[in-house]
């Protein structure tokens, strides 16, 4: 067993509202740079819609992630052989059009515009170009379902769906979306790292944040194409490949990343997992019904004295066992079973992991009138406007018992609670739905509080870094009393 | 005088500068090293330009790297005449290639508004030199036919003597043909702007890609050291710094 610790992610979509802070606040301190306008480490999408980049999910056009091959697993479009091959131009990377051409405008006309019967506008001017550009798309183009006949409907997770189905999704009546932001999972099995021929990329090990050398990027672009997320993205600028760094310089000071400080929503949770290393490649080659479950178990339990001891022998530090213990992420993903991966299919082993929203239930329209009533005060999960199996695609490899079970628990959660605070439910319907799905009343208290009440601590729980150690691992703190720190760094300006 | 100084001080200065260049910009300037790709912007024009060119170079450069190295091998089997024939053509076909490549590459660069954006100064010196390279190189294959054979007995030699010190430019001082001499001219100007230009970009090629396992774990320090005061010890820097 090679215990690891990794930092993993909750976002509990039900309390998303897509106001997009987390993109803004991102964006604000990473990538407002000349080549990075057009990147959004983090970027919030609605469901269903086709994301960004353009139909990322859609992996027959940019070969991402990791296929199953025999015992282990390969990736589809990148590589050695094929990474080498393709190294002169790789014929699955996505161009800027495939995200979007960043714009600004041009204010400064509506001060200099000569007096006219018009009022000046300020035009819209291209990023790259610095030229007049007629805007075709951009970030979240797609929002709350805009343009659904070119958008939504083209989401590619409604593959799995009859046209039956997908005919009813976009009933006005039935009409129903989510938001999904998205960030970079750091996965246990990162495609992007096994893509980069430079070596440029590495998960890091103390806690498994997944960065890439500046310095030894050389724009082979692998990357970009190997991550089934679109998560890497290239700066068409300065030619290196850039992505999330989870905000390594504020989780090492203890602080949470700043798109999970700012969510407003406060849908996000951090904390630390365990997992054993020795799996990877045995979990991502799982047959496509048992992923999720064998993805799932490769996390241990922080509190088995057996993972603890081995924790420790691997050189974990006590306060990162301890943070383990006290994970949000834990608690959803493993002992509340609420959470599940994103995409799974891909078989990165994704680290961030999503409470599916419980949407609202269908009405009916029957001889033209509009019935939203029920007998009970929700309708069952049967009746979800998003079918299960469109869930499914989305986060269960296309196993919608998983879907059902969470959505089944987050329900139980519900009814226990109405009856804690206005007592309307019969205590039958209550208990059997906690039974079915064996939540008792304590779990569903901590579940309420963890998902609506829960305190910044309680919802980030970051290991200390231990820098202090660290710095005394690298040199000798008393010979370089007096020096000039981490000493000079390159300015990170294009190459010639 | 001008013999002198275009085969026996250019060599030697583009060699020069090529090392000692390619070091320091490679160690203290490790940011600039890049293929900086400019695919991301426009992609469907780069693959007609880009792959031809870059197959086309690829094979020429080994090309002449074998000539050099073992020009008995290469004299052996142009002995044949068959043989020397489909090894002349299959050479000036990636020659074609390669011009055909840059020449559209070069209309790219000029004709797509992004792509102007990001072209150099530099980005120009790149494509002049690789122009009058492979126009040379095509001219020299045509009309001092048969290169293969000639270049083992003639420029073996003279490179030869370059890298042994002993520069012996008697052979190719005489020799009655421009577009040859431009062409050894401008190889050594290519490699001299090596360190200045993109062309940085050949020297990383990600070989080491082939032996290294695909995932790739760094530990800031080691834990298990530190977490015992007595197996305390300065560990290495790590690879990421």
């Amino acid at each position: 067993m090679d215990i690891r610790s990794q930092v993993s992610m909750v976002f509990h979509l039900d309390k998303c509202i897509g106001c997009h802070t987390c993109s803004i606040a991102c964006k604000n301190i990473w990538t407002d740079r000349k080549g990075a306008e057009y990147m959004w480490w983090n970027n919030v999408e609605t469901k269903p819609g086709t994301g960004y980049p353009t139909k990322w999910e859609d992996q027959e056009i940019y070969k991402g992630g990791w296929e199953k091959n025999g015992d282990s697993v390969s990736l589809k479009g990148a590589g050695k052989f094929k990474g080498l091959k393709n190294i002169f131009h790789n014929p699955h990377l996505p161009v800027l059009d495939d995200y979007y051409e960043p714009w600004t405008y041009k204010y400064q006309d509506l001060f200099t515009a000569p007096e006219g019967d018009d009022q000046p506008t300020a035009r819209p001017i291209s990023l790259v170009t610095g030229e007049h550009i007629d805007v075709k798309a951009g970030p979240n183009w797609d929002d709350d379902m805009g343009g659904s006949p070119d958008y939504a409907r083209q989401d590619v997770n409604l593959e799995k769906l009859t046209p039956a189905e997908q005919e009813a999704m976009f009933q006005l009546e039935r009409m129903t979306f989510h938001y999904l932001p998205r960030i970079c999972n750091h996965c246990l099995n990162p495609a992007c790292v096994a893509a980069c021929p430079s070596g440029a990329i590495y998960k890091r090990g103390e806690d498994g944040v997944v960065l890439i050398n500046q310095e030894r990027c050389r724009a082979w672009r692998m990357c970009v194409t190997a991550c089934p997320y679109k998560k890497s993205y290239y700066n068409w600028n300065t030619g290196k490949s850039e992505k999330c760094v989870l905000c390594y310089p504020r989780l090492e000071s203890g602080q949470a990343p700043a798109c999970f400080h700012s969510c407003v929503g406060r849908i996000r949770y951090l904390g630390v997992m365990l997992y054993d290393a020795d799996k990877i490649e045995k979990v991502a080659a799982s047959s496509d019904d048992q992923l999720v479950d064998n993805h799932l178990d490769i996390y241990l339990d922080p509190f088995d004295p057996a993972v603890v001891e081995q924790a420790k022998l691997n050189g974990i530090a006590d306060s990162t066992i301890e943070a383990a213990q006290k994970s949000p992420v834990y608690k959803f993903v493993k002992v509340w079973k609420l959470a599940l991966p994103l995409h799974p299919e891909f078989r990165t082993l994704p680290n961030l992991f999503y409470v599916p929203a419980l949407l609202p239930t269908m009405a009916t329209v029957q001889d033209g009138i509009y019935d939203s009533t029920s007998k009970s005060l929700w309708n069952g999960v049967d009746k979800n406007r998003l079918p299960m199996k469109y869930l499914a695609s989305l986060f269960s490899a296309g196993n919608t018992d998983k879907i059902v079970d969470v959505m089944k628990r987050l329900m139980a959660v519900r009814l226990h609670r109405r009856g804690v605070t206005t007592g309307d439910i019969s205590k039958e319907e209550i208990s059997s739905a906690m039974d079915e799905v064996n939540i008792n009343a304590d779990m569903a208290d901590a579940i309420f509080r963890l998902t609506s009440l829960a305190t910044f601590d309680e919802r980030f729980v970051i290991p200390p870094a231990h820098r202090e150690e660290s710095i005394e691992m690298l040199e000798n703190t008393a010979d370089v009393k007096g020096n000039t720190g981490f000493g000079f760094k390159e300015r990170p300006v294009r190459g010639l | 005088m001008s013999n002198y100084l275009l085969f026996i001080v250019l060599p030697y200065v583009s060699l020069v500068i090529f090392i000692i260049g390619s070091i320091y910009r490679y160690k203290s300037r490790g940011f600039s090293v890049s293929s900086i790709s400019s695919q991301f912007l426009e992609g469907r024009r780069l693959f007609w330009g880009s792959q031809p060119f870059h197959w086309g170079l690829f094979v020429l450069f080994f090309g002449h790297l074998i000539a050099f190295l073992f020009p008995k091998a290469v004299l052996a089997w142009n002995g044949e005449p068959m043989r020397l024939l489909i090894l002349e053509i299959t050479a000036f076909a990636f020659g074609l290639s390669a011009f055909i490549g840059v020449i559209l590459l070069v209309q790219r660069r000029l004709t797509n508004r992004r792509v102007q954006i990001v072209t150099s100064k530099m980005d120009v010196i790149v494509f002049l030199i690789l122009l009058v390279q492979i126009i040379s190189g095509l001219l020299v294959a045509y009309h001092n036919r048969w290169g293969s054979s000639w270049f083992a007995s003639f420029l073996t030699p003279y490179i030869r003597s370059i890298f042994v010190f002993d520069p012996q430019i008697d052979a190719i001082a005489s020799v009655n043909s421009w577009s040859l001499k431009i062409h050894v001219v401008s190889a050594f100007t290519l490699i001299a702007f090596i360190p200045f230009t993109r062309f940085m970009h050949f020297l990383v090629y990600p070989l080491d890609y082939l032996w290294r396992s695909y995932q790739q774990v760094v530990w800031n320090w080691n834990r298990k050291a530190i977490r015992t005061s007595r197996a305390h010890s300065f560990g290495k820097k790590s690879k990421n710094n």
